[in-house]
C-alpha cells in the first residue's frame, strides 16, 4: 500500500488544470470549461467503430487518461445506445457494419446527434468506397458534426464535441 | 535432416527478395500436401495463406502458403485451372488455415477441399458467387447488403445457455461478435465471428502506386502502423534492391520499439482496469500519453503513421533531441520497474491474473500460436531474435517468455518486453549511425514478388507484394498475427467464468482491423 501511495504522490496531478475564471487557460482547459458549462454532467456518448483501422479508437481511449480527463468534464462513454445523447462514429462504414451502425442509431432516444470522427468517417479517407466500404458515415446516418484528422488528436475530438453543443436546442 | 523433408523443398526453391531469408516453390496438389506435412514435422508456423487471380496470365488461380521456419520463410504456391479451383485443405495440419481458407474463398472463389465452409469475410455485403478480388470485378463495384445470419455452431445440453456480445460492444473497442455458451458461470464454448471491419484493402492496394501504397499499409491496423508500413517498405526495397542507410534503419527500429512500448503500456494499464485496479490504469495511461506527446514532438506524429517511407523515414532526429530521449528512457525504466513491483505485490490483482485464461504450451504448439501470446505459452520465438534483420542484427535483443500461459504470463511478457525495448532504444541512441534520411527507390518491373516480415508488438507481420506494370501493384497480401491467435482465445477461455472474459480477451488484445483487412 505504501508503494502505491508514494507513487501517487510522486506522480502528482496530471490533469490539465480545471478551469478557473480569469486565469490563463490552455486550449485543453478552455474546452473542458465550455463542455462543462453546456452539458453539466449529462452528456453520454455511444461509440461505434464502423470499420476503422483502430487508430481513431486509440485517441478516443486517450480522452479518458489523466491528461484530458474527459470524464472529469462530465462526458461519459456509455454501454448502451439507449443511454446516449451523441453517437460518435469512426471508420469508413464497412458493409459488414452498415446494419449494426443503423440499428445503433435507431436505438438512441431523441434528441440525438452524430459526430463523425476521423477522415474515414468524414469522407471515406484512404479507403474510399468499394465493394466492402460505403465511404463517409453520412451515407448511412445523418451527421451533425465532423472531426477531420487521421487520426484526429484528443483535443480535436473535444473541439468536435463542442461543435455539437451549438446545435443543442436551448 | 528430417526424413519427412522432401527434396523439392530444397532443390526447387528459388530465392525471394525479402528482409529475411525467403524462397518460393511451385507445387502440384500432392506436393502441396507433402510440403505441409514436412513443415508441420519441422515445427514451422503457417505464416499466412492467400490466393491470387492469375487468369490473365496463365488461366490459373493460385493459392499461396507462407511457412516460417527457424531460419527462413518458404512460400509454397499451387496453381489451379480456373474452372476447378479446389486445393487440399491445410486445416488439419495448421488450425490457423481454416479461417484463412474461408476468407480466400470469399474473396477469390478458390476453395479448400474439406473443413468448415461457412463464409468468413462475406457477411452479405456482396452476393454469393461474386468474388470481389478477382480481376474482372471493377474496383468501384458495390452491392446492397442482404441480411445473412451466421450459423454459429449450436451448443445444447442441460443447463446450457447462450450469450451473444457484439459486434457493437459496451466499451470503445473494435467490432467483433462473441457467442458464448455457459453453464452457470462457466464458459463451455466460445465462438468468435470476425470480418466486421473488412475494408477491401487488398483490392485497394491494386489501384495504388508502389511508391504510395505504404500509406495504405500504415492504416491496415492502427496500433501496428510502424510494423505494417515497414513490412511494406521492406518488401518493396528488397524487390528494387535498394538499401536504406544504417541511420534510417535505426530510426525505424526506434519507431517500432516505441510502438511496442506504447501498446504494452496501454495494455498493462487496461488489464489492471479490467480487474478494478484503477491506479494501474491511471499510471500506465499517463506514461503512454507522455510517450505519445514525445512522439509528436520528435516525429510530428503521436502514432508514427507514415513515418516509415520507401527508402527510409519521413523525418530525421535532430541531435538536440537525443538527451531528452535518453532521459525519457531512464524515467520510463524507473516507472515501469516500480509499477511492476506494485503489480507483483498486489494480492487482489494477482488473484485475478494468476491462472486466468490459461493456454498451455501443448495447446499453443498444437494451435500454432505466434507472437506475444505464443511467447507467454512457451513458444519461444521472436523474429528479432531468430531472424534479425537490420538494425536488430547488431543489437541482440533478449527473448521474453513464460510457460504459464495465463493472464499473469502475458502481463509478465509485456513487462519484460517493455524493459527490453527501452534497452534497445538506449543502445541505438547512444550510437546513432550517420546516413541519409531516404535513399532512392526505383520503380520495380512488373511481376516481382517480395516479402516483408517484421516482428510487430503482437507478433510477425507479413506482407507479400507482387508488382504490376507501370509502377503499380498486382497483388498485396498483408497479414496480421491475429489470424493465428484469435483461435487461441476460444481455447484459453474454456472453464473460466464469464466475468473474466473481458480480462482474458484484453490479455491477448488481438486486432480486428488487421485481421479483417
Ligand atoms: S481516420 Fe485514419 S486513424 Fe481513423 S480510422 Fe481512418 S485511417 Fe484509421
Amino acid at each position: 500500500m505504501f508503494d502505491i501511495l508514494s507513487r501517487i504522490r510522486r506522480t502528482g496531478r496530471l490533469s490539465e488544470p480545471y478551469p478557473v475564471p480569469d486565469t490563463d487557460q490552455t486550449a485543453s482547459t478552455a474546452i473542458q470549461r465550455e463542455l462543462h458549462a453546456v452539458f453539466g454532467r449529462a452528456l453520454c456518448i455511444r461509440h461505434v467503430d464502423a470499420g476503422s483501422c483502430n487508430g481513431c479508437e486509440l485517441e478516443i481511449h486517450a480522452l479518458s487518461n489523466a491528461y484530458y480527463n474527459l470524464e472529469g468534464a462530465g462526458i461519459r462513454f456509455v454501454a448502451s445506445p439507449r443511454h446516449a445523447d451523441v453517437l460518435l462514429v469512426t471508420g469508413p462504414v464497412s458493409v459488414n457494419m452498415e446494419d449494426a451502425l443503423r440499428q445503433t442509431y435507431e436505438a438512441m432516444p431523441d434528441p440525438k446527434w452524430v459526430l463523425a470522427v476521423g477522415d474515414c468517417a468524414v469522407c471515406g479517407g484512404l479507403f474510399g468506397a468499394n465493394y466492402a466500404t460505403r465511404g463517409p458515415i453520412s451515407a448511412i446516418v445523418p451527421v451533425d458534426a465532423v472531426v477531420a484528422g487521421c487520426p484526429p488528436t484528443p483535443l480535436a475530438i473535444m473541439r468536435g464535441l463542442l461543435q455539437i453543443t451549438s446545435k443543442r436546442p436551448a | 535432416m528430417n526424413p519427412m523433408w522432401p527434396d523439392f523443398l530444397d532443390t526447387e526453391c528459388v530465392p525471394l527478395p525479402s528482409n529475411v531469408a525467403a524462397c518460393r516453390v511451385q507445387v502440384d496438389a500432392a506436393r502441396w500436401c507433402e510440403a505441409a506435412d514436412a513443415m508441420r514435422e519441422a515445427g514451422a508456423d503457417l505464416l499466412s495463406l492467400w490466393g491470387s487471380d492469375d487468369r490473365d496470365r496463365d488461366q490459373c488461380l493460385r493459392v499461396h502458403a507462407a511457412y516460417l521456419l527457424r531460419d527462413r520463410v518458404v512460400v509454397v504456391e499451387h496453381a489451379m485451372p480456373a474452372d476447378r479451383p479446389i486445393y487440399p485443405s491445410l486445416a488439419t495440419r495448421f488450425p490457423a488455415a481454416g479461417r484463412l481458407q474461408r476468407a480466400t474463398y470469399d474473396l477469390l472463389g478458390i476453395r479448400a477441399d474439406a473443413g468448415d465452409m461457412r463464409p468468413w469475410l462475406r457477411h452479405g455485403g456482396w452476393p454469393e458467387g461474386v468474388f470481389p478480388l478477382r480481376r474482372d470485378v471493377a474496383a468501384t463495384q458495390t452491392w446492397p447488403v442482404t441480411s445473412s445470419p451466421y450459423p454459429f455452431i449450436p451448443v445444447s445440453g442441460d443447463g446450457v445457455h447462450e450469450m451473444t456480445a457484439g459486434p457493437v460492444h459496451a466499451g470503445t473497442i473494435e467490432p467483433g461478435r462473441f457467442q458464448l455458451a455457459v453453464v452457470g458461470e462457466k464458459v463451455l464454448r466460445l465462438e468468435v465471428r470476425l470480418g466486421y471491419t473488412h475494408k477491401g484493402i487488398a483490392k485497394r492496394f491494386e489501384a495504388m502506386a508502389q511508391c504510395d501504397a505504404h500509406r495504405l499499409a500504415a492504416h491496415i491496423c492502427g496500433d501496428s502502423t510502424v510494423a505494417f508500413s515497414w513490412a511494406y517498405c521492406a518488401a518493396l526495397e528488397a524487390i528494387t534492391a535498394s538499401t536504406p542507410s544504417p541511420r534510417a534503419l535505426v530510426l525505424r527500429g526506434l519507431a517500432l520499439e516505441r510502438e511496442r512500448i506504447a501498446n504494452h503500456l496501454g495494455d498493462l494499464g487496461g488489464l489492471a482496469n479490467d480487474v478494478g485496479f484503477a491506479f494501474g490504469q491511471t499510471q500506465f495511461s499517463s506514461l503512454k500519453e507522455q510517450l505519445l506527446r514525445h512522439n509528436a514532438e520528435l516525429f510530428g506524429q503521436r502514432y508514427l503513421f507514415d513515418f516509415v517511407v520507401p527508402g527510409g523515414v519521413a523525418s530525421d532526429l535532430p541531435a538536440r533531441a537525443l538527451p531528452g530521449m535518453l532521459d525519457e528512457i531512464a524515467a520510463l525504466e524507473r516507472a515501469v520497474g516500480d509499477l511492476r513491483g506494485i503489480y507483483a505485490r498486489h494480492e487482489g490483482l494477482q488473484d485475478r491474473f494468476l491462472g486466468a485464461g490459461r493456454l498451455t504450451p501443448a495447446q499453443a504448439a498444437a494451435l500454432g500460436a505466434i507472437g506475444l501470446a505464443g511467447r507467454a505459452s512457451g513458444v519461444a520465438r521472436d523474429l528479432r531474435v531468430d531472424q534479425p534483420w537490420s538494425p536488430y542484427d547488431q543489437s541482440s535483443p533478449a527473448l521474453a517468455t513464460s510457460t504459464e500461459g495465463d493472464v499473469a504470463a502475458r502481463v509478465q511478457v509485456r513487462f519484460e518486453e517493455t524493459l527490453e525495448s527501452l534497452r534497445l532504444c538506449r543502445q541505438w541512441l547512444q550510437a546513432l549511425p550517420a546516413g541519409e534520411r531516404v535513399c532512392e527507390v526505383p520503380v520495380a518491373p512488373a511481376g516481382q514478388l517480395g516479402i516483408g516480415l517484421i516482428e510487430g508488438w503482437r507478433g510477425p507481420v507479413m506482407l507479400a507484394l507482387e508488382t504490376g506494370p507501370a509502377g503499380g501493384i498486382r497483388r498485396c497480401r498483408a497479414h496480421d498475427p491475429s489470424w493465428q491467435n484469435w483461435p487461441l482465445l476460444e481455447v484459453a477461455i474454456l472453464g473460466n467464468i464469464v466475468a473474466d472474459f473481458p480480462l482474458i480477451n484484453k490479455s491477448f488484445n488481438l486486432s480486428y482491423s488487421g485481421h479483417d483487412g
